[in-house]
């Protein structure tokens, strides 16, 4: 088809897009019978947010896991049975009252699976990816993350191939709570470094 | 001239050697539009997108740069207005058809429309890697500087920071150098460096207490 073709036919919709190299792909016997449904299912259920809550649960409670987790973040991640693609190579970097973490992938949307699944769509979309890494302590505001003038910021852009998760600070009155409470305080956007607990 | 609409891009456009995906720092861009919470997937398609690409990226033995690249070379306008599954999506046809999966006119038949597909590679098939560099040059606490410049293919190093001088934080393992295993079968391979910018002295906005670590290989850097 010429360009001109092109210009002038209208653009397919993006579920007819999707269905034509579907089906393309099926006939030509790429397609797996289930692996669609499969490889949907796995990251629907299997990782999340939970995963890096039971991390971080453990770091708070266990000070020489929170040691080993700051020290080698895959080995120790690992330990929890979490672990593959997108996060064989972690480092886990601390907040604390003077410094805040939070990262970013100017780039694409890297992003580290096993902890935190897949990530969520304005961490892909353009306003995030351009602005923290320009404006971090007006955007982290404005997403309801004001912190004191005096606060370190420390962004981490995804560039290469090492994968970042943030250790919130334990939210204080938290004393008495058992490990497997202290994950369910542990959001998605804490561990992004967009929110603090 | 930069297009908006939907038109397929040309070869040699000047404007395609640093791609749209690179987008730390651009301005403009409006707010976040946060939510706290969401589905995996938003609806069906997606999650199909999302599948066909890991279909196509194993049935063509894609590496991971020349899948990032397959995203990067969009048409600018194309990439601002649509969504992250549909960059999947269009990566996904586009590397389809590259590797003789299917062809443009087989998608656009069966899609009913048009089938907008990721601009030409403009690069020069990588031949020669080079040697590999198996020793850091660099260790935590060393001063660099981000080379300047614009290679016509992929690159894992963002615009915002060429020419800029940070300090080394954090020496990783050593890894692919993307802007090779993008364009063929050669491979290299270098340290990264987890590297330590003063957001004041990239945006020159007089802002303090901030920092912005850029994970960077071997050969994007230069001692400083």
């Amino acid at each position: 088809m010429s360009e001109e073709g092109h210009h002038l036919a209208p653009v397919s919709p993006v579920e007819q897009r999707v269905a034509a190299l579907e089906a393309l792909l099926t006939e030509r016997g790429l397609v797996p019978e289930g692996f669609i449904d499969e490889i949907t299912r796995r990251y629907e259920s299997e990782t999340g947010p939970m995963n890096g809550a039971k991390v971080v649960a453990r770091a708070w409670t266990d000070p020489g896991y929170k040691e080993r987790l700051l020290a080698d973040g895959t080995a120790a991640i690992a330990e929890l049975g979490f672990g593959g693609a997108e996060g064989d190579h972690m480092v886990v970097v601390e907040n604390t009252p003077v410094v805040h973490n939070v990262i970013v992938c100017t780039l694409c949307s890297c992003y580290p699976w096993p902890v935190l699944g897949l990530p969520p769509a304005w961490y892909k979309d353009p306003p995030y990816r351009a602005r923290m890494v320009r404006e971090p302590r007006a955007l982290l505001a404005e997403m309801g993350c004001a912190l004191p003038g005096d606060v370190e910021i420390r962004v981490w852009d995804s560039s290469a191939e090492v994968r970042y998760l943030v250790l919130p600070e334990r939210p204080p009155g938290t004393k008495d709570m058992t490990e497997a409470e202290l994950a369910g305080l542990v959001t998605r956007d804490s561990m992004i470094g967009v929110a603090r607990l | 001239m930069l297009s908006l609409g939907l038109r397929p891009v040309r070869t040699g456009r000047v404007w395609l050697v640093d791609g749209i995906h690179d987008l730390g720092g651009m301005q403009g861009v409006g707010p976040v539009v946060h939510s706290p919470a969401e589905p995996v997937f938003p609806g069906r398609w997606q999650a199909v997108a999302r599948a066909l690409m890991v279909i196509v990226a194993g049935a063509a033995e894609v590496s991971g740069g020349e899948f990032r690249h397959s995203i990067e070379r969009m048409e600018p306008g194309h990439y601002l207005t649509s969504g992250y599954y549909e960059h999947w999506l269009t990566a996904a046809a586009t590397l389809a058809v590259e590797h003789g999966l299917v062809t443009r006119a087989e998608l656009e038949a069966r899609a009913g429309g048009w089938f907008p597909l990721s601009g030409p590679v403009l690069a020069r098939p990588v031949v020669d890697a080079g040697p590999d560099v198996n020793k850091p040059r660099f260790g935590a606490g060393d001063r660099v500087r981000v080379r300047d410049w614009h290679p016509p293919g992929h690159t894992r190093c963002p615009r915002y920071v060429r020419g800029k001088p940070g300090v080394v934080v954090r020496v990783d393992g050593t890894h692919s150098v993307p802007d090779v295993e993008a364009h063929g079968a050669a491979r290299r391979y270098e340290p990264t460096y987890s590297v330590r910018f003063d957001a004041a002295g990239l945006w020159e906005d007089g802002q303090r207490g901030v920092w912005v670590h850029v994970d960077l290989w071997d050969s994007y850097l230069e001692g400083a």
